[in-house]
């Protein structure tokens, strides 16, 4: 971004203004746009979203009445909770109450700012982009404590202790995912290791060895339990822990925890994208920067969307874990097996260090197999649960 | 009120943490309360406090009359109401020495199944819900709604039924609703099928449950757990078969108990495993009682004002929570002297004190939902 | 560099800018008629049974040191990923290789500790 104001300045268009100026307004605009352009509507489409397609899974309708398909069921819910009575239990500790959905959104938002939609469709990118990625997302851990313990409340209590156990200890899987990607790609940012792949899967990250394939899956798993996803959904833990640590909270404060959670789900998606998936790499068909750009950002947004449409998916389908039993998953399956990854990955750049494009075509058709297999499972599914009790798209 | 008594855990200090799970909690199933104590996510203690849904059913049933209480025994489990219809019936036949019609039986015990197969429905569909996974419970409720419909066809009634009758049933089951019935029984099979592929199977569910909350054999006779819940502890014992009422004889179906595929015999899964396979045997009654339908009146001559002799008399069932018994006592007159209600879910509520030291909150949920208590049941 | 940075304390700023902004303009917008009873602190329905502000189980914070000490690891690790392939083009990869084998097979040791030692467990069964 910094080189295109650059060249604006040149051009002469802002002359006579102070180039901080300049900078400071350019900055503020970009994170307003992304942020009221890009960042709210996704998260509220991706609730919207997640209802419809839960519904539609459940044999259900979903919203489906504000604006077409109730596609703005989202503004509605928002407009709703803005007027809702917001609540501070008498007992809780109003100060720290209150700035937990601050911490959880600040955390979550400033992930946007190194997230590539595009080769020049950035906002910074950041030397340390994916460390930057790590640290600025374990902040909702902070928010998340927060709000569960200054609620004063057991479910809360419990809830907010869960929550930071679980997302501390699936740090260290996916740290370790994503640092054999740096390896890798011998770079941290996130434009840097985007160039270091290809736009044809097999020059993709995820099938350059097999331990870069398992690694994205470490990752994919250690994300969703960071995003308190089912089935690692036990802070919120409906059934149990009635609703973990937003039990005291109403209204506005309550959207906001939301807010993150399914902005989160669309950050899980976009890093994947970039560190296992290519990122916006497009085939080379046109030259002409505009559409270039275009072709990129609908590449990876696409992308990264189909895994938020999984963990949709995900949620749809399993039951939730134990508490215990996802920290056994974690420290005693997860946390050895990146090792794994790491060091074969290490190994494996020791043996090609320039890669080995046969085995990545092979590596790329087991990929295939695998998701041609799963939809064979899907199909059977389908055909043997009633299809027509699932597919009634008119409603 | 504050009971923080200190528990040495791991040789460290902490204090004793005391939650109440219920009366509104999401997974209650009905009003309950549990006095929960707890050291972390280990409970220590967990005591069931009861009474929040009585609605002295007992009591009234001395102040109306031996036809007009049969609505009012609906209430005592409003899942599962036409155990509780018939068998108030069959203990007011026994006393009065009615004769039931043949084909009043054969209704009796096609509204019955169907009934269980709906209340079971809800037991494996919420119970897959406490244990996170929301899909399953959606679709048990789908299948259950097509049930609704048919008692619709069948009394008019989708909840409530009021439709077992002293002497017979109120109203006869027509042959189309037959049809309706066979034609739902043909798609219902291969959903449990599906159910199992999306839920049972799975291997998280399995996960949770296999070993939590193990209830052993002598457990199971000392609390006096009757049903779904004792058999999955593998003791083969169930009302239709050992003490035969109604029509039960002349049809075949096994009794399933829990074989601790996955775990240890008498856990969860077995109770949950036990509850499924049971859909599948009411499916098969269902359909051997389609076919063995007699001709006839659905409903013996009753007098309008039943008075049986003085006397008393127990009379019980399998219900889908269990043994469920009514004690009628009689003092010749038009009303009741006494009504008693004995159901499964008291008891089974009973052993959760003992069977949640040492597990953690999520499982005391899970033992629970396994064990099925319905709220109504148990405060009756 | 600065410009980057100076990115990140932008949206920082601009997303405690948005929370507040939308809860200011709720509070000019929502009712507010808090009662004593609506100010308790819920627990199913019954009155509270005490604070939630108790010693809590150690478990919490056991897991979190663990934590602490493999992040901390894997945050050293980070820059030397970065330059791994410059070393391995430089030739010295094997000898990079080693170095970071000893760095993960101590960590890594750390974890066979902890695991031995019971502390990967959720209930620690104490010997008595």
């Amino acid at each position: 971004m910094q080189a295109y104001i650059d060249q604006l300045i040149r051009d002469g268009y802002f002359a006579g203004m102070p180039k901080e100026v300049v900078y400071a307004v350019a900055m503020v605009l970009a994170a307003f746009i992304v942020l009221s352009v890009f960042v709210a509507p996704l998260a509220g489409v991706t609730s919207w979203l997640e209802r419809r397609v839960w519904a539609r899974m459940q044999s259900r309708v979903g919203p489906n009445r504000v604006g077409p398909q109730g596609i703005l069921q989202w503004l509605a819910d928002g407009i709703k909770n803005l007027l809702k009575e917001d609540l501070i239990p008498s007992a809780a500790d109003a100060k720290l109450f209150s700035l937990a959905p601050y911490v959880v959104f600040v955390g979550f938002l400033c992930a946007f700012v190194v997230i590539p939609f595009g080769s020049q469709l950035i906002v910074a990118d950041l030397n340390i982009g994916i460390l930057y990625i790590l640290a600025v997302t374990s902040l909702v851990v902070v928010g998340i404590l927060m709000a569960g313990w200054s609620s004063n409340n057991k479910w809360s209590l419990l809830g907010g202790m869960r929550s930071a156990a679980q997302i501390v200890s699936y740090e260290i899987p996916a740290g370790l995912s994503i640092l054999t990607i740096v390896f890798l790609a011998g770079t941290m940012s996130m434009q840097g290791i985007i160039k270091a792949q290809g736009w044809a899967p097999w020059d993709w990250f995820l099938f350059n060895n097999p331990f870069t394939f398992a690694a994205f899956f470490l990752y994919f798993t250690a994300a969703l339990a960071e995003g308190n996803r089912t089935p690692f959904d036990i802070p919120e833990a409906e059934s149990e822990l009635v609703a973990g640590y937003v039990t005291e909270y109403s209204g506005m404060r309550f959207l906001f925890f939301f807010f993150a959670e399914w902005g989160n789900l669309y950050v899980i998606g976009a890093v994947a994208t970039t560190l296992f998936l290519g990122g916006w790499q497009v085939p080379p068909v046109t030259s002409d920067p505009i559409l270039l750009g275009v072709l990129q950002f609908v590449v990876f947004f696409l992308k990264a969307y189909l895994w938020v449409f999984i963990a949709m998916w995900v949620r749809a389908t399993l039951p939730r874990v134990r508490v215990d039993q996802l920290m056994a998953l974690c420290w005693k399956y997860m946390v050895p097996l990146s090792f794994l990854c790491l060091l074969g990955t290490i190994c494996w750049m020791l043996v090609f260090p320039k890669g080995n494009q046969i085995f990545s075509v092979a590596m790329f058709v087991l990929g295939l197999l695998i998701v041609a297999y799963f939809f064979k499972r899907v199909v059977f599914q389908i055909r043997h649960a009633r299809p027509e009790l699932y597919f009634k798209p008119h409603i | 009120m504050n009971e923080t008594a200190p528990v040495q855990s791991q040789g460290f200090y902490a204090e004793e943490m005391t939650i109440s799970v219920g009366p509104q909690h999401p997974s209650t199933h009905g009003v309950l309360r549990f006095v929960v104590k707890t050291d972390g996510e280990v409970i220590n203690e967990a005591i069931p406090d009861v009474g929040y849904l009585h609605r002295s059913i007992e009591k009234i049933g001395e102040k109306v009359t031996w036809h007009g209480y049969v609505p009012y025994t609906d209430r005592a489990d409003y899942l599962a109401a036409m155990f509780a219809n018939q068998v108030f019936c069959m203990a007011a036949e026994k006393l009065a020495g009615t004769e039931v019609t043949r084909r009043g039986e054969f209704c009796r015990v096609i509204a019955c199944e169907l009934n269980r197969i709906a209340s079971h429905l809800i037991s494996v569909g919420t119970f897959g819900q406490d244990i996170g996974a929301m899909t399953p419970f959606v679709h048990a409720l789908r299948e259950r709604e097509t049930i609704n419909n048919l008692m619709e066809e069948i009394c008019g009634a989708r909840l409530t039924y009021n439709y077992i009758r002293i002497g017979g049933v109120g109203y006869d089951i027509l042959p189309e609703t037959c049809t309706r019935i066979t034609e739902f029984l043909d798609h219902f099979e291969p959903i449990v099928d599906e159910f199992n592929r999306l839920l049972s199977n799975n291997k998280i569910f399995i996960e949770r449950l296999a070993g939590v909350a193990v209830i052993s054999k002598e457990d199971a006779f000392s609390y006096n757990l009757v049903g779904p819940n004792l058999r999955g502890c593998g003791i083969k014992w169930d009302i239709r078969r050992d003490i035969p009422y109604s029509v039960y004889p002349e049809l075949e179906f096994e009794v399933p108990v829990g074989t601790g595929q996955v775990g240890t015999l008498g856990d969860s899964y077995d109770r949950y495993w036990v509850r499924i396979r049971e859909l599948q045997e009411s499916c098969k009654i269902l359909r051997q009682c389609l076919k063995m339908f007699p001709k006839g009146p659905a409903i013996a001559k009753v007098p309008r004002k039943f008075k049986p002799p003085v006397g008393e008399c127990y009379a019980r069932v399998e219900a889908p929570r269990g043994d469920m018994g009514f004690y009628v006592v009689s003092d010749g007159s038009e009303y009741p002297y006494r009504v008693r209600i004995r159901t499964g879910s008291f008891t089974a509520m009973s052993i959760i004190d003992k069977l949640s030291k040492g597990i953690m909150v999520a499982d005391l949920i899970a033992l629970i939902g396994s064990l099925d208590v319905d709220a109504p049941e148990i405060d009756r | 560099m600065l410009f980057d940075f100076a990115n990140v304390l932008v949206f920082t700023a601009l997303g405690l800018g948005f929370v507040g902004v939308n809860l200011l303009i709720g509070k000019l917008l929502r009712p507010s008629n808090p009662q004593e009873r609506k100010l308790s602190t819920y627990e199913c329905g019954e009155p509270a049974s005490g604070s939630a502000w108790v010693n809590f189980n150690i478990r919490f914070y056991l897991v979190a040191l663990i934590f602490i000490i493999f992040e901390v690891e894997i945050a050293f690790i980070f820059p030397v990923a970065a330059v791994f392939r410059r070393w391995i083009e430089n030739g010295q990869g094997l000898f990079a290789f080693v170095e970071i084998m000893i760095f993960v097979g101590i960590l890594f040791l750390g974890l066979i500790y902890a695991w031995a030692k019971g502390d990967l467990e959720w209930v620690k069964k104490v010997r008595v």
